[in-house]
């Protein structure tokens, strides 16, 4: 796990719906309105960060952010199609 | 009551394949009968301006559209995901790049079976031969692929070997997709009903398939719905998030929900969209739960499920609010167990 480093899938991008005034991430399967945490989780998987860092990243910008709660969501878009699934090595 | 997220476009019936699987309706919208491009136009900005991010370009073949290319352009522009649904019939290389560069993000090709000789039996036309260029030119636009299989008795022999045929194209995704029976497939569902043997047979190949490939192709099956004990959450609720677009313009909460002759549908050419998503007694139908009867009035899963389909509720026991037949606790259930009682095998009618 602490390998992984999320990346959005090959046709999945983030964007904002100016009718809902909201983060959204538009993907081949549909679409998810986000709030803004998971707005900033998303734009950290770059396929670089891993989740330790992307963790460290939103504590910078956010209180009380939980390891826990970022692997929650990160897993819950994965099973969504939205990220690549983890590789296991 | 919250805006849609997705229409589907149905750009045309008109189509080069005959499915007879195909979920098109018997009577098609003949070719005079079309929107014009300005009239798509003007649907589509309605449809953004109400909230919807992701549209469907799909029909019939939605490569027979001339217009395509400026309604890509045009969706893309507004902000929406668009999404290409297509038998791959006529998308040339050249083709797909400048879909591409107009807006297109997402590929949905279609495959009749595994080898060509049967994939053209059952699309009724040499089709198969297509497929392998339509996949090259949407890998090389650099774009997501999905194929799309339609499983019934006459392929669902093959599964193993549509996946491989699936890898080979390079897909991102494989939706296996037991026949839903509306349409044409409704008209020949005793000759595409699976047997028992034949999903008893799939279940065990797919799971391989998917531990194989995890992480290179998605391996994605929709049940057969009428052998499930629990119907499908029909679009997550009649009128919740999405609509469809006949090529006429009729504007139904689902595709196939014209086949309800006690509603009334409004069309978009006549009618606001955004009044005809709120205010429309077809789309404020069977939004909700007050219109159930027994026995979803009062089961627990009334939240989950919304009662099935209520095409197919209409279709098989001739009312809508019925539950759907599919859910063993309908008192209609009989014609679906009916439905799928062993047959000997029986000639297709070809879509037109
Ligand atoms: C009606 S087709 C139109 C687009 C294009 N002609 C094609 O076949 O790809 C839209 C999608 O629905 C699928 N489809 C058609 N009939 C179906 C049915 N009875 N049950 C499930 N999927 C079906 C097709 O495979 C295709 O992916
Ligand atoms: S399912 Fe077959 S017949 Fe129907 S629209 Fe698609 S390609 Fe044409
Ligand atoms: S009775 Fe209705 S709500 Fe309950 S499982 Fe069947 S279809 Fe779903």
């Amino acid at each position: 796990m602490s390998e992984w480093a999320p990346r959005l899938r090959r046709g999945a991008r983030l964007g904002f719906d100016p009718v809902r005034r909201a983060p959204v991430v538009l993907h081949p399967e549909g679409v998810l309105l986000l709030n803004a945490t998971a707005e900033a989780v998303i734009a950290a998987c770059d396929g670089v960060a891993t989740v330790p860092d992307i963790v460290a990243r939103l504590d910078e910008r956010y209180a009380g952010v939980r390891a826990e709660d970022v692997l929650t969501l990160l897993r819950g878009l994965v099973a969504r199609g939205v990220l690549h699934p983890e590789e296991t090595r | 009551m919250t805006a849609p997220l997705g229409m589907l476009a149905e750009l045309t019936h008109r189509c080069p394949l005959h499915c007879p699987y195909c979920s098109n309706p018997l009577e098609l919208v003949h070719r005079d009968r079309e929107l014009t491009t300005d009239q798509w136009r003007s649907i589509l900005t309605q449809a953004r301006a109400l909230g919807v991010l992701q549209v469907h370009m799909s029909g019939g073949e939605p490569l027979a559209r001339r217009d395509l290319p400026e309604l890509v352009s045009h969706a893309s522009g507004l902000g929406c995901y668009v999404n290409l649904v297509t038998s791959g019939l006529g998308l040339t290389e050249a083709r797909m790049a400048d879909l591409a560069v107009r807006g297109i993000e997402h590929v949905q090709l279609s495959i009749q079976a595994a080898d060509p000789e049967r994939a053209d039996i059952i699309a009724g036309t040499r089709a198969a031969k297509h497929k392998r260029a339509a996949a090259a030119a949407v890998r090389s636009a650099g774009l997501p692929l999905t194929v799309n299989a339609v499983l019934h008795r006459r392929n669902h022999d093959q599964v193993a070997a549509i996946i491989d045929l699936a890898e080979e194209l390079g897909a991102d995704r494989l939706e296996l997709a037991n026949t839903q029976f509306y349409g044409w497939a409704l008209r020949n569902r005793a000759a595409l009903m699976p047997t028992r043997a034949q999903l008893d047979a799939a279940e065990p190949v797919v799971r391989a398939a998917r531990q194989r490939l995890a992480g290179r192709m998605e391996v994605i099956y929709v049940l057969a719905d009428y052998q499930d004990r629990l119907p499908k959450p029909c679009m997550h609720g009649w009128g919740a998030r999405q609509l469809t677009v006949a090529p006429d313009g009729t504007v139904l909460p689902c595709p196939s929900a014209h086949v309800i002759t006690t509603l009334t549908f409004d069309n978009a050419c006549e009618r606001p969209l955004a009044e005809i998503w709120y205010d429309s007694p077809s789309f404020n139908a069977y939004r909700g739960e007050d219109w159930m009867r027994d026995p979803c009035r009062s089961c627990s899963r009334r939240g989950i499920d919304f009662g099935g389909c209520r095409c197919q509720a209409f279709l098989l026991t001739g009312a809508a609010e019925n539950t759907d037949p599919v859910c063993a606790l309908s008192p209609n259930h009989d014609v679906v167990l009916r439905a799928v009682a062993p047959t000997e095998d029986l000639p297709f009618v070809m879509r037109r």
